[in-house]
């Protein structure tokens, strides 16, 4: 086997075993990518220095017998939208080229203290705006399992490069769906955690009451690994929860005997891909052949939550953005020309700097908060938002006879072709129809891979959606874990 | 309907500046996002309470302590300065 196509909790046997080196580790991913990031793109930028005296110092602990953690020597790629010190960090964006961050966020200094070694920073639609990679400012990421196709987004980089084995594993962030949909059309793991459970501090900011951070990975085991060092509070981030941590990892093995699925009739609609159908039904079947049993539920605001997240995200979206003003950092029209007055600055410098799909997003949420319009669209989103979480718990009420888990498809369709949704705006919102309703409720959920279904002669991996109660990470993580082995997907894209 | 003036008044509002192809482009595609919002006008939300965080957390308050000072940091990343001050251009420009 090849050492870049190890686990996180493989890789990490070996090295407690002294089988392996990091350097050894390290130096394997990196010839890996040497072979295939000229055709993946899941790189914005690529650390090989700095990684390579990571993986030097994580081996001398070990030999001292100092290792700090798990993921001590682990080669991680991070997502471009958090904040690392001294390491430039562009959100994918222009407005953002040749920032370099003062500081490091909570979950990249979090993963350095564990002894992580960064691989590099992965691409994303520009400020997580999107379902494809295709808005990035630098060019989009490739699907490994079909070079046509996107990989998804926004996580899509760091999806794509674990998929295509560039790291052990990876750290997104998801604010409708951008760690789940692209982990669904990449075939790996995605978990986004309840609101809170995970700092948001370092992270460029989308949509503040959305977003969350979480673990890509090629196995559920090395997800709930990541967990246990980046869930937590955090002073740096009020809204952080002070709940303990469990250990995600020493309690995946849970007999589902009697364990309640829920099956929402709402997501199972037209629309759906039949292929996709048929691996979602599949893997609820075999998760009954395990001992669980489906119930029939219905979330009856399902059909109003796309609404919803789109004038909440993007109300959001609006004020986030309003700091990228020329003045303070990133791009700006005042390095070539310091005589321009203030209002000048401000409209070229947002003008020239923000993508077209970030435009589109600032003007939304001006509109939605506007005088005259804020009770018509962000007021009735926001009551809206409590009819959506409400349905969840209930779903999950457990005195009255509530489900465990719930399973939806992540996405309607498998990985589409680079091009095919970018000129319609709608119909690139559409292919998160299953996602974004889970971040207005704030509950946590993963996606698993389930099976493939075959276009153009190629295999391309669905994955199913597991829903959990809020802080419910735990059982969904087990409930994966389990499908994870009764399904036993041993193919990998052939790059 | 979202028209032409509507995606001008925004885009103003917003400080953004836009071209004239994007202006047309912008304001039909804007348009199809939001068809997409009609039907919130279709549930009754009489009496139904705002969420707009789902942590149920309220103050959250720290001690009031100094933290190591960053400013030469986060200076390294300003577009226009004067040793340690960041230059803002007049708010008022002159008469051409």
């Amino acid at each position: 086997m090849n050492l870049y196509e190890l686990t996180i909790s493989s890789a990490s046997k070996l090295l407690n075993e002294k089988k392996i080196s990091s350097v050894d580790l390290t130096k394997a991913i990196f010839e890996r990518i040497d072979k295939v990031e000229p055709k993946i793109k899941a790189y914005l930028k690529v650390l090989k220095e700095s990684a390579l005296a990571e993986a030097k110092e994580s081996d001398k602990r070990r030999k001292a017998g100092k290792t700090l953690s798990k993921i001590d020597g682990i080669p991680l790629s991070i997502k471009d939208l958090f904040c690392t010190r001294d390491v430039e960090t562009t959100a994918a964006s222009n407005i953002l080229k040749d920032f370099i961050p003062p500081y490091d966020s909570t979950i990249v200094k979090r993963l350095k203290d564990a002894g992580m070694v960064m691989v590099g920073k992965t691409n994303l639609d520009a400020f997580a705006h999107g379902s494809s990679t295709e808005n990035s400012d630098f060019g989009p990421t490739h699907n490994p399992w079909d070079l046509d196709r996107v990989p998804g987004g926004s996580s899509g980089g760091s999806a794509a490069a674990v998929a295509a084995d560039e790291c052990l594993g990876s750290i997104g962030t998801d604010t409708g769906g951008s760690i789940r949909q692209p982990a669904s059309l990449c075939g790996v793991i995605g978990l986004k955690p309840t609101y809170g459970r995970v700092s948001r501090y370092g992270v460029i900011a989308m949509a503040s009451s959305l977003d969350v951070v979480g673990p890509i990975t090629k196995t559920t085991e090395d997800a709930a690994l990541l967990m246990e060092i980046i869930a937590g509070r955090d002073p740096l981030d009020a809204t952080t929860l002070d709940v303990p941590v469990p250990k995600y990892s020493d309690n995946l093995d849970r007999n589902l005997k009697g364990l309640k699925v829920g099956i929402p009739k709402e997501y199972f609609t037209s629309g759906m891909d039949k292929d996709v159908e048929e691996i979602v039904k599949g893997a609820i079947k075999k998760l009954e052949s395990l001992g669980a049993k489906s119930v029939e539920i219905s979330l009856p605001h399902t059909d109003y939550a796309l609404a919803t997240y789109y004038i909440i995200q993007p109300a959001e979206v609006s004020s986030n953005l309003s700091r990228y003003d020329g003045i303070k950092y990133g791009f700006s029209t005042l390095r070539k020309n310091k005589n321009q007055a203030l209002e000048e600055v401000y409209f070229s410098s947002r003008g020239q700097g923000f993508g077209d799909e970030a435009k589109r997003r600032i003007m939304l949420g001006t509109y939605v908060l506007s005088a005259g319009y804020y009770d018509a669209y962000y007021r009735r989103a926001l009551k809206l938002r409590t009819l959506v979480k409400q349905d969840f718990e209930k779903a999950f009420n457990s005195s009255a006879s509530g489900v465990d888990v719930i399973i939806t498809p992540v996405s309607p369709t498998p990985a589409f072709k680079i091009g095919e949704k970018t000129s319609d705006p709608v119909k690139m919102y559409l292919s998160d129809i299953y996602t974004v309703p889970i971040n207005p409720a704030g509950v946590p959920a993963i996606s698993t891979p389930a099976g493939f279904v075959n276009r153009d002669g190629k295999n391309l991996p669905v994955g199913i959606q597991i829903i959990g109660p809020i802080l419910g990470e735990e059982i969904i993580l087990q409930v994966s874990h389990q499908l994870e082995k009764a399904i036993n997907i041993k193919q990998k894209p052939d790059i | 309907m979202i028209k032409k003036d509507d995606v001008l008044l925004v885009a103003k509002l917003a400080r953004l500046q836009l071209t004239d192809i994007q202006i047309d482009k912008f304001s039909r595609q804007l348009n199809g996002v939001f068809d997409l919002f009609e039907k919130i006008d279709r549930v009754k939300l009489e009496g139904v309470a705002e969420t707009s965080q789902v942590t149920g957390l309220g103050n959250v308050l720290r001690d009031d302590k100094v933290v190591p000072d960053k400013s030469q940091d986060i200076l390294r990343n300003v577009p226009y300065r004067k040793e340690n001050l960041i230059v803002v251009p007049k708010i008022i420009a002159e008469k051409q």
